[in-house]
């Protein structure tokens, strides 16, 4: 149990981490930063070159199309990851809350660029007023009486108050970069923001297997899982600090406003398909993963926006599943 | 041995009382029924005996530890009031919820023959084992409750703490499963059991406590059906209150606070 603490506490200290590094090449070294870059050029960029010539789809070839794909692949793992262990606890919003306040979070870094002349990069504002805002729902609902919805809505409105608050403060001049942020774009997604992903992927998926018992348990049962002795808070806040993680690194693709649509969406299409929880959690990463692709295919072929055509997609996976469950 | 004891437990929300000036102890392989009306406080006083919520006042002992400060979570299985309702909707086998009995004890590590052993012979035990690839909604609630039961079994569990876990079962099914508490029990597992059905308790286990905030009683159950405490308890909320008795004590507010709040419907529930 104490393995678990150990875990919640190398997180923290992962934030930490970035903090000090400042974001720019976003991994842990330029060693890494180089690895990478072969991964995403060599590896991936190769595969993509090589489906392209296959298929005859020219735009799998192009480096900005491939950047997508490998982000959405990236989501879809993580997001319904996440998802399963809210959504079956009434808390799927807390995705949605950590979002909005991580718009906070990059008004903030854009307003302290613009004021102060501070660079700090936007993500890691959004990172780290997402992780203090988990923290802060997560007091809400342990130690006041407000009930969790509650408490959840007012995080997310007082979140993007914050943000458009900051903004006006700048007179406009940051403004234009907020679209992006939130709706999401396909073709500014950059080779660090795909790093971001990708390693926010690694840590997401490594802590949940971890942590995947104590996570199942609580999620299930939480008080019996007290009585059991088992660090309830700590799972809890590793949850939230992970949840945090998913929507930032996502939010670049999906837009603040739409990024938790895939923490939910695909879980709540798994829910009727899955028998255990683990093929739940398969089925839910099966139906991420399609949502992503197919969403983004849409989005550039008709030029559609990459967010809403991914979210819509993936809802019409849970329509055609439920329909089927009916007929069936 | 005592698995618990309770040693003058009040415990509020906010200002308002719920469970005043509790003593008892929970011997080990005893069955405790605990009674009394609704929002008496035995919901939370199962919880403060299980070391989930801390007393405003007064000491819990669970295992002749500090419950707050207990450690052995195999030792303690705890079935809520809502834990099947959670239990609907989420995808989730009965084998996996069973082998939520062993997380206590290998929260991480790979699973050892003697934690499958487990998880095996507790399915078997409450006779679900031909249930164990199914999904726990798509059970009958007798068969629901028996999974909690095998989850604790597997925790091989010294202490287990129900909370009117028959509510929604037919008296078919609530037959049986109270059977298979009374086996359990024989084998040497100690069971507290909230049940508001008293005729169902009082067949089955050993000692009674009858709860409205205080205890008006506690004893073997023969002695409690031959006791007026229920309608003392019953009675203590209401209007009408006959007399009071003996095995409170003393606290002067008692009567006070009977006339004023009128029934015991009108007090905070305490079930969570």
């Amino acid at each position: 149990m104490s393995g678990l603490v150990a875990l919640a506490a190398t997180d923290l200290l992962a934030v930490d981490f970035f903090a000090a590094d400042s974001l720019a090449p976003l991994l842990v070294a330029d060693a890494f930063t180089g690895v990478f870059d072969w991964f995403l050029t060599a590896v991936v960029g190769g595969a993509f070159s090589w489906l392209a010539g296959v298929t005859g789809l020219d735009f799998l070839g192009y480096p900005y199309m491939q950047r997508a794909y490998l982000s959405v692949l990236c989501i879809g793992v993580v997001g319904p990851l996440v998802g399963s262990f809210l959504v079956y606890r009434d808390l799927s919003m807390v995705g949605d809350t950590l979002a909005h306040t991580a718009f906070a979070g990059v008004a903030l870094a854009l307003f302290l660029d613009a004021t102060l002349g501070l660079a700090v990069p936007p993500l890691l504002g959004a990172l780290v007023v997402a992780v203090v805002a988990a923290l802060v729902v997560q007091a809400l609902i342990e130690y006041t009486d407000a009930r969790s919805d509650a408490a959840l809505a007012m995080v997310l409105t007082g979140g993007f108050a914050l943000g458009s608050v900051l903004i006006s403060l700048t007179g406009g001049g940051i403004s234009v970069g907020i679209n992006q942020y939130l709706f999401g774009s396909l073709a500014t997604v950059s080779r660090a923001d795909v790093g971001l992903l990708v390693s926010m992927g690694l840590v997401v998926v490594g802590s949940v297997a971890v942590a995947y018992r104590p996570l199942v348990y609580v999620t299930f049962d939480e008080t019996a899982a007290r009585a059991s002795r088992l660090h309830v808070r700590a799972v809890n806040t590793l949850l939230s600090i992970l949840t945090a993680f998913v929507v930032v690194s996502a939010m670049r693709i999906m837009g603040v406003i739409l990024v938790a649509a895939l923490l939910v969406i695909p879980v709540v299409t798994a829910s009727r398909l899955g028998r255990s929880f683990k093929q739940s959690l398969l089925y839910g990463v099966l139906a991420g993963e399609l949502a992503g692709v197919a969403g983004v295919t849409v989005a550039y072929l008709y030029g559609l926006a990459a967010g809403g055509s991914i979210v819509l997609v993936a809802l019409a996976g849970f329509v055609a599943v439920a329909a089927g469950h009916r007929l069936s | 041995m005592t698995a618990v004891s309770l040693s003058d437990v009040s415990f509020s929300y906010g200002d308002v009382p719920v469970v005043d000036g509790v003593s008892l102890d929970v011997a080990e392989g005893e069955f405790l029924g605990l009674v009394g009306p609704n929002g008496s406080g035995k919901s939370t006083l199962l919880t403060l005996m299980l070391g989930l919520r801390r007393p405003t006042r007064g000491e819990v002992r669970l295992f002749d530890r500090p419950a707050h400060d207990f450690a052995d979570g195999e030792r303690v299985a705890y079935v809520a009031q809502d834990a099947t309702d959670a239990a609907r909707d989420m995808p989730v086998t009965v084998r996996e919820v069973v082998r939520m009995g062993r997380y206590p004890r290998n929260l991480f590590g790979r699973f050892s023959a003697d934690d499958r052993e487990a998880v095996a012979s507790a399915l078997d035990r409450v006779g679900i084992a031909d249930l164990a690839d199914r999904r726990v909604g798509a059970l009958s609630g007798g068969q629901r409750q028996r999974v909690f039961v095998a989850r604790a079994l597997a925790a091989e569990a010294d202490l287990l703490a129900l909370d009117e876990p028959t509510v929604a079962l037919d008296a078919e099914s609530r037959e049986a499963f109270y059977d298979l508490l009374g086996e359990l029990n024989q084998q040497g597992m100690t069971v507290v059991l909230v049940e508001h059905d008293i005729g169902v308790v009082t067949a089955r286990a050993s000692r009674i406590a009858c709860l409205n905030k205080r205890l008006y009683f506690h004893g073997d159950t023969d002695d409690f059906a031959e006791s007026d405490a229920l309608a003392a308890a019953y009675g203590a909320n209401q209007r009408v209150l006959d007399h009071d008795h003996g095995h409170h004590h003393g606290n002067s507010h008692d009567h006070q606070r009977g006339h004023s709040h009128g029934d015991a419907r009108a007090e905070p529930e305490d079930e969570q």
